[in-house]
């Protein structure tokens, strides 16, 4: 039976973040299916990465090393990951809804001719039945995202081309090792037999890569505030709160586009997906992108001035009011309750 | 100096950024008609960096191309007044249901047709789907390189356009002969303003089939000003093969739509009154939430 196959997204001769909850995921497919898992690598100087990649259960890593595979470029990612599937026919591959993830798998699923379901918030297997021409899809992917401004959920198939592509967005799926002592095999390849000359016409001229600074993934608390926190200015009332509680700021994409903080603290469907202990919705609406993106939250406080706001409905404490005169009050009586 | 041929793919897209109420219809489905139509903003983003090319260099010529229903013509009329010098709306029933591997093939069979491009631009995604696959996809089709994710074409010379992207985590400057894709980010500039000037030139611009619903006093306009036609293209035109098309040619599906049905979780309501503020902040202490 054909496999499922993981992009193994590699930062600074790392397994990236997003790459290990794919493959835990994708372990999870494989097993429901009863098929092997496989993973792509490529880059360079990559002796040893099995070690982080095969105890996520992976049954097969296919490994392309060569000087000029490592920083990521489009052509050469493409052409090595395109003929590898069309070697190995897997039936689902999966691949992080990174910069590097939305560059590569929309080329290699034109190049394949198969449909690609772009930052996918669940994976699932399931039938499909196709009554017009009366026929029976066993064992399907179901790449379930929300959609249209996040008014609806759509469930997304391919019942005839394959792979099944997804990508996924970091911090969507959860990331765990099934065994640290699980052996797979290594399939080193041939890099000049997948690639030419021609896919190596792009040159890097520059390069500066930094770690993020802001870290609202790990946060235990995050103020987070939406198009409702009105400036730039009232973001300044979340940061202090945020400081207050030792958690971090985050925001929905109607604030990040509005300008009020930068892209790196958006949360939701195309941003981060968090899971703090306390998530505190300052002036967020709270349209189901946003939602997928913290719905998880152990407890969840908004703030409105609208009571209808669909927040509420997730929310453990619902305040009806404004985040200016709220927030300032939320500081005081925090002071006032610790020493 | 002759100038490059550049191409600006845009979409109009509903404005999924501002859905009021009556944007849902009883039923659960989106009530196009609803929302506003307007010019994807990275589209904006990708024509500011195509003018950017003809200011420097005097020649270049810019060609807006979209596909959509017959009323996408007014984004074609949006980058006219803003400087593109021509417009193809590609528009047919046939295309009806297309997934981004369809779009891309009209897409990609259109520009073989039209052929004579250097340089071809477009927004990195449109707010109504944020796919980001129609620029690749179109890339691969024409069997040329892409550059997505770029914020500044920095320079053109000696037939390589160099491009600053701006990554989650970083930057890259990558140097790529042409011709290739380029998909823009909304941190590249603004689109500048509408020239006064051009849309004054341009207010009468239309398709054939506006043309045919207009007011007769002005159709003299377009024998004596060609340039007040916009072209508009159907499948015919592109040669393309029905079997790609629409939803036919789209291997992705959607086996169903859900709406979003919010259930409460039976929240507590509290005011911004001091004593409930008092009162909220150490229940979350007490809880060992916060402290």
């Amino acid at each position: 039976m054909n496999s499922v196959f993981v992009y193994i997204e590699i930062e600074d001769g790392q397994v990236a973040e997003v790459s290990m909850e794919l493959l835990t995921k994708g372990r999870a497919l494989a097993t429901e299916l009863k098929v092997k898992l496989e993973a792509i690598a490529i880059g360079y100087k990559l002796d040893g990465i099995e070690k982080d990649i095969f105890p996520y259960g992976v049954d097969i890593l296919h490994i392309a090393d060569d000087k000029r595979l490592a920083p990521y470029t489009t052509l050469p990612h493409t052409s090595i990951v395109v003929k590898l599937f069309q070697e190995e026919k897997p039936q689902i591959a999966l691949m992080g809804a990174s910069s590097v993830g939305r560059d590569l798998g929309p080329r290699v699923s034109s190049a394949l001719h198969s449909g690609l379901t772009a930052d996918c918030t669940s994976l699932v297997i399931g039938d499909h039945e196709d009554k017009k021409a009366d026929k029976v899809y066993e064992n399907l992917l179901y790449q379930i995202r929300p959609a249209f401004g996040g008014n609806i959920i759509a469930t997304i198939i391919n019942p005839d081309c394959r792979p099944q592509m997804a990508t996924v967005r970091e911090g969507v799926m959860k990331k765990e090792i099934l065994d640290p002592a699980y052996k797979g095999k290594i399939n080193k390849l041939d890099v000049s037999k997948y690639t030419t000359d021609l896919d190596f016409v792009v040159e890097m001229i520059e390069r500066h890569m930094e770690k993020s600074k802001v870290n609202i993934k790990g946060a235990g608390i995050i103020v987070a505030g939406g198009y409702g926190v009105g400036s730039k200015e009232n973001f300044n009332l979340l940061f202090e709160l945020a400081e207050v509680l030792g958690g971090e700021v985050g925001a929905s994409r109607a604030a990040v586009d509005s300008g009020y903080v930068s892209h790196d603290r958006q949360i939701g469907q195309t941003g981060t997906t968090v899971r703090p202990k306390l998530y505190i919705a300052c002036g967020i609406s709270g349209q189901i992108q946003h939602r997928a993106g913290m719905e998880e939250s152990a407890q969840i406080i908004a703030i409105n001035t609208d009571p209808e706001a669909p927040i509420n409905s997730i929310a453990d404490y619902v305040i009806t009011g404004d985040v200016a005169e709220i927030l300032p009050k939320m500081i005081k009586f925090y002071k006032a309750n610790t020493k | 100096m002759k100038g490059y041929k550049i191409i600006v793919l845009a979409k109009q897209v509903p404005d999924t950024r501002n859905v009021g109420k009556d944007a849902m219809k009883a039923d659960g489905t989106v009530n196009r008609a609803a929302l506003p139509a307007i010019f994807n903003p990275e589209d904006l983003n990708a024509l500011e960096q195509a003018l950017r090319i003809k200011d420097q260099f005097p020649g270049t010529t810019i060609t807006l191309l979209t596909m959509g229903p017959g009323r996408a013509a007014e984004i074609i009329r949006e980058g006219l007044f803003r400087g593109a010098d021509d417009g193809i709306l590609l528009t047919d029933r046939a295309f009806a249901g297309s997934d981004t591997l369809a779009t891309s093939y009209a897409i990609a069979q259109t520009l073989k047709k039209h052929g004579n491009y250097d340089i071809i631009i477009a927004g990195r995604q449109a707010i109504d789907g944020d796919t980001a696959q129609v620029g690749p996809q179109v890339a691969e089709k024409l069997g040329i390189p892409q550059i997505t994710y770029a914020e500044e074409i920095q320079a053109i010379e000696k037939g390589k356009v160099t491009v600053k992207r701006r990554l989650e985590r970083g930057v890259e400057v990558v140097k790529c002969p042409m011709p290739l894709v380029v998909t823009v980010n909304s941190s590249a500039p603004d689109c500048r303003a509408r020239n006064a000037k051009l849309i004054m030139k341009y207010k009468h611009a239309k398709t054939i089939s506006e043309m045919q619903e207009a007011n007769d006093d002005y159709l003299h306009l377009y024998s004596d000003r060609p340039y007040l036609t916009i072209k508009e293209w159907t499948v015919q035109n592109i040669e393309a093969d029905m079997n790609e098309l629409g939803l036919t040619g789209s291997p992705t599906k959607v086996k169903k739509v859900d709406n979003v049905v919010l259930q409460s979780k039976g929240a507590k309501v509290i005011t911004s009154s001091d004593e409930d503020m008092d009162q909220l902040m150490r229940e979350l202490i007490e809880s060992h939430t916060i402290g």
